[in-house]
């Protein structure tokens, strides 16, 4: 009995424990990269920060909007995204590549340039509490 | 006698297919041209359908921005030369790694337009002068010609479509290859037909 209920608490909080995993460890690279302390809060203003660029301006919510358990929306294509938030989509912040890819390309995109370690901390730690 | 034949057959060959002089002079020392236009001939016996997009690294890769455009529609240049420039992909960022990158430029390059295997690969063919290479889908003559009819405040000024490049905003079944004028639903437009 006792078994059963270790192998259940184990296979329930796997996926909880691998998502924080990826997240604790890029955080931990970021900090050893000179990162000051990740906070949520300044992730949340930094998502809605608008850049000017050229004719328009852009922010991470031109595309992912500002609620992050929405479906987004590609500013350029229309495609649509589907939601950022770990709490509606478990399958987010689970692959350390991906989420590298994926600041490589939005910050450039973004910014024109890519993120400082410190901003990834920001935004690692907002998306994961959303 | 054997000249004058000859000058009749190219006559023939220049009304018969309607093409300008210039594409025939290009086409005279070049194989692969005649081989094109005599596939854009057999066009109508092609099936309506295009193969739709089945790599999984370019679906993963490609698609989370915009849809995993069918390679059949574009020729092979087009892809060869759209890989090669990732890091300014329409003003975005889209770089991969190199392996990724070569993967994808294979699995365009192989199913390109010029295997000709649709009704539409042959009749984009068709539209593009050898010259050119095309970047977008939607700069081709075919696509322009097929599109001239809906006005912008139905694509760019519709916040459900916004660009061309969102096939599947209209034709339902475009991630089935299936782009067919008959299966076109306009969001926001529901009247519309074509």
């Amino acid at each position: 009995m006792k078994r059963t209920v270790m192998i259940t608490v184990a296979l329930f909080a796997a996926p909880v424990l691998a998502e924080g995993g990826v997240v604790e460890r890029l955080l931990e690279e970021y900090r050893a990269a000179g990162a000051a302390m990740p906070s949520s809060e300044a992730g949340r203003r930094l998502w809605t920060q608008e850049i000017s660029r050229g004719q328009e301006t852009r922010s991470c919510a031109s595309c992912h909007t500002a609620d992050l358990r929405k479906e987004g929306r590609h500013a350029e294509t229309g495609r649509s995204i589907r939601p950022l938030a770990p709490s509606v989509n478990a399958r987010r912040l689970t692959e350390a590549a991906k989420i590298e890819k994926w600041f490589g390309r939005n910050c450039k995109w973004t910014y024109g340039r890519a993120c400082t370690p410190e901003e990834k901390g920001h935004f690692l730690s907002y998306i994961s509490t959303q | 006698m054997k000249r004058g034949l000859t000058v009749l057959l190219i006559t023939g060959a220049l009304v018969g297919t309607g093409v300008t002089v210039f594409y025939s002079a290009a086409a005279a020392g070049d194989d692969d041209a005649h081989e094109w236009r005599g596939e854009s001939r057999d066009a109508r016996r092609l099936p309506r359908g295009l193969m739709p997009a089945a790599d999984p690294v370019y679906q993963s890769e490609c698609a989370a921005c915009h849809m995993a455009y069918p390679p059949r529609l574009l020729p092979a240049r087009s892809w060869e030369r759209l890989m090669s420039g990732l890091d300014n992909h329409f003003g975005e960022n889209a770089e991969l790694s190199r392996e990724t990158q070569e993967a994808i430029t294979r699995y365009l390059v192989v199913h390109a337009a010029e295997r000709a295997e649709s009704r539409i690969s042959a009749k984009i063919l068709d539209g593009i002068p050898r010259i050119t290479t095309p970047l977008r889908i939607s700069e081709t003559r075919y696509f322009v010609r097929k599109h001239d009819e809906i006005p912008e405040r139905m694509v760019s000024g519709n916040p459900e479509v916004k660009s061309f490049a969102n096939c599947a905003a209209c034709h339902r079944g475009a991630e089935q290859g299936q782009f067919d004028e008959h299966d076109v639903g306009i969001p926001g437009f529901p009247h519309a037909r074509f």
